[in-house]
């Protein structure tokens, strides 16, 4: 057991820090939350400042202790976060540079990298959240395109992106998880309708995608035909280790943030109030070492207990946090102008996204403690 | 970073658990339940295994280990409820004659108002002057009351105690899980049905959560490290040993089941060290550090 880095990591740190300090402060200030077209130039303006400076590929080809450090290290300095850029570079992009074709790579990657593009994730569907396979949007082959009618749902950025990572149905009559197929959809094609959804947060984060004969060239699938749950599984496997290790360090600094407002509007001398925030202090850092001990584990090839722990444990705690930040506000918790208001609301989301808490405990039930499946 | 068990690391787990399992098995348990008198023979095993002298300098008799690999033996211990003051014992090495080989017995006053063993201890460190003995919950612990604000918390003690609690979070989760398996209701394992998956799955979220905490601090040795593990194993000791008696049903409910004897030991361990608010006023106190 061993906490130390190595000597190319600590200069990996180092040198990213100081490049930090330095573009930083040349950033133009962040744009509202609700203006999607703007945070889209924004997020992706940050992207392209990475990749100029060499750091664009951090999140597909470095070590998992640098992307570690690099995720610690631009949130601790409060750089942005990827934002608009999420699906394509922590998604799609390394699908396809997984299951793609070498023209595939050649014309999907470079644009993620460069912070040119902007992707989204067409899984949901009205009738298949939990169960993702069940889903129904079909797509018929005519000639060198299928054709797609169906319709997404929940499908954050939508109206921003310029493709979207589709499954779709191609063999009804295949077993749910066998006639799948996954699909890269340029927005912009005829036949889409986005109509946006507004969250409890009171912004159209996420949109519903109707799709009316849709033609995606075949051109456009990746991997085979039927074959898109296997690759699905390739791209929910890439988070593992490091998908929230910038949110734990930013959870962290709210918590420091929280004490300092406790103790200036005195409700620091609560003495519940103050030990449920030492409570959350060892919560965090527990989620602190736990990320430390997935990615050892993920570095060295050893299957560890996963991101489904990680998941369960750290989406509880942030609704902790956040419900603790109300509580040291006061009646101002209920001003939607503060920040930690809107962070409370949207925190509700993080056990229903990305697998409920309810569909995560089954997989640690069944997977890694080996229940049997039930009916 | 490397934070994960050594090769060697992983070898002394595996010798430590296996030296248990051969002399303090699941027989030896029950009878140490009928007659709870610390077993000698048991102690100078332990102390011949180095459990004792494993932090000791080599130079001085020792094993000449560090607090990660002492974290992992006494992780064993929880896993097995091995009784008796062990972490007295170990603490005691090198400046008791004959704790570390063993020999002696060492109890300690460590300013929760408690002792545990007094009655069998060869030396007592602290004052235990007046101390009174209760009729102590867990049958494998015998307690005494003595007055609060005794000596000061050795962190250290604290530490490896949540080592032991980190080591019945785990044991409680096997047993759970082993039981939902086998015990069938409705014409299948009970294991199938959700709710018994959902608190076998929160048993070992916990005990992972704890696991991380628990190993980060012992490399560490960081008081506000120290104090995080300590909450957190509590809480996966605690909760998922009752956790375990809710999947066990009425079985778990009985003197005869082994799942009564973790939670019990479990609440005696979260009270050593003083209260979990003194842990957590150590843990807000450094967010404004
Ligand atoms: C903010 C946000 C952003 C999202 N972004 C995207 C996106 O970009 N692209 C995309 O494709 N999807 C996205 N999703 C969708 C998300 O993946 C689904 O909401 C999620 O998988 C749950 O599906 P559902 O909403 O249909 O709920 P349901 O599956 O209907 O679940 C409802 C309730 O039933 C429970 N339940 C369901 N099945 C079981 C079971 N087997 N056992 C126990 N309990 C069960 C659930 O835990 C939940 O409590 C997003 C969701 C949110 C909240």
């Amino acid at each position: 057991m061993d906490l130390t880095y190595t000597p190319e990591e600590d200069e990996f740190r180092a040198r990213l820090r100081e490049w930090l300090g330095k573009v930083l402060p040349t950033l133009p200030p962040k744009p509202s939350p609700d203006d999607w077209p703007a945070r889209r130039a924004y997020d992706l303006g940050w992207q392209r400042m990475l990749y100029d400076a060499g750091y664009a590929h951090v999140h597909w080809d470095a070590s998992p202790t640098v992307r570690l450090i690099f995720l610690e290290e631009t949130e601790k300095a409060g750089a942005p976060y990827v934002g608009a850029g999420f699906v394509g570079l922590l998604h799609a992009g390394p699908t396809i540079a997984a299951e793609g074709s070498e023209e595939q790579r050649a014309r999907w990657l470079p644009p993620i990298l460069r912070g040119e593009e902007v992707w989204c994730q067409g899984f949901s569907e009205p009738d298949a959240g939990s169960d993702l396979a069940a889903l129904r949007t079909r797509a018929r082959r005519d000639g060198d395109d299928y054709v797609v009618s169906g319709s997404k749902i929940w499908t954050s950025h939508a109206e921003v992106a310029d493709w979207c990572e589709l499954l779709v149905r191609t063999n009804p009559a295949a077993p749910k998880h066998r006639g799948i197929t996954w699909l890269a959809m340029p927005m912009d094609a005829p036949g889409i309708t986005v109509r946006p959804l507004r969250t409890l947060a009171g912004s159209a984060e996420f949109a519903e995608v109707f799709l009316d004969e849709v033609r995606i060239p075949v051109a456009n699938r990746v991997g085979d035909e039927d074959d898109g749950w296997r690759v699905t599984m390739v791209t929910l496997s890439f988070e593992r280790g490091t998908a929230f290790v910038g949110e734990v360090v930013a959870c962290r600094r709210v918590l420091r943030e929280l004490a300092g407002e406790a103790r200036k509007n005195g409700r620091w001398d609560d003495p519940v109030l103050r030990r449920r925030l030492g409570r959350l202090n060892a919560q965090l850092r527990a989620l602190w070492r736990l990320t430390q001990w997935n990615v050892s584990e993920a570095e060295s090839g050893v299957p560890g207990v996963g991101s489904s722990v990680f998941k369960l444990r750290y989406s509880q705690a942030r609704q902790e946090l956040y419900d603790t930040a109300a509580d040291v506000l006061g009646p101002d918790s209920l001003d939607v102008d503060r920040p930690w208001t809107l962070d409370r609301l949207s925190s509700l989301s993080y056990t229903i996204a990305a697998g409920t808490s309810q569909i995560q405990q089954n997989i640690v039930a069944e997977r890694i403690l080996g229940l049997p499946k039930g009916r | 970073m490397k934070f994960q068990l050594t090769q060697d690391q992983r070898a002394l787990r595996d010798g430590v658990r296996q030296l248990l399992a051969r002399r303090f098995d699941a027989e030896a348990l029950r009878a140490a339940v009928n007659a709870p008198a610390l077993d000698r023979g048991l102690w100078r095993a332990l102390g011949e295994a180095g459990f004792f002298a494993l932090r000791l300098p080599e130079a001085d008799g020792g094993v000449g280990l560090g607090l990660p690999e002492a974290v992992l033996a006494f992780e064993e211990a929880g896993r097995a409820l091995l009784p008796g003051p062990l972490i007295a014992t170990h603490l005691a090495a090198g400046e008791a004659a004959g704790a570390a080989d063993g020999e002696t017995v060492v109890a300690a006053v460590d300013g929760s108002g408690l002792v545990e063993w007094l009655g069998e201890a060869d030396i007592v460190r602290g004052d235990a002057a007046g101390a009174v003995p209760l009729r102590s919950v867990d049958p494998l612990t015998p307690l005494h009351r003595v007055g609060e604000g005794g000596a000061a918390v050795d962190p250290a003690a604290v530490l490896l105690t949540a080592a032991e609690q980190l080591g019945t979070a785990g044991r409680v989760c096997e047993l759970a899980v082993q039981h939902a398996r086998t015990r069938e209701q409705f014409g299948q394992p009970i294991g199938a049905f959700q709710a018994v998956k959902h608190l076998c799955a929160g048993m070992l979220v916990r005990a992972e959560v704890a696991r991380a905490a628990v190993y980060a601090a012992a490399v560490t040795a960081d008081r506000t490290d120290i104090a995080a593990a300590r909450l957190l194993a509590d809480e996966a000791a605690v909760r998922g040993a009752r956790d375990c008696l809710q999947v066990h049903g009425g079985m778990g409910f009985t003197w005869e089941s082994e799942v009564h004897l973790h939670l019990k030991r479990a609440w005696v361990r979260a009270r050593r060290g003083g209260a979990s608010t003194e842990s957590e006023e150590l843990l807000a106190a450094d967010l404004v550090a």
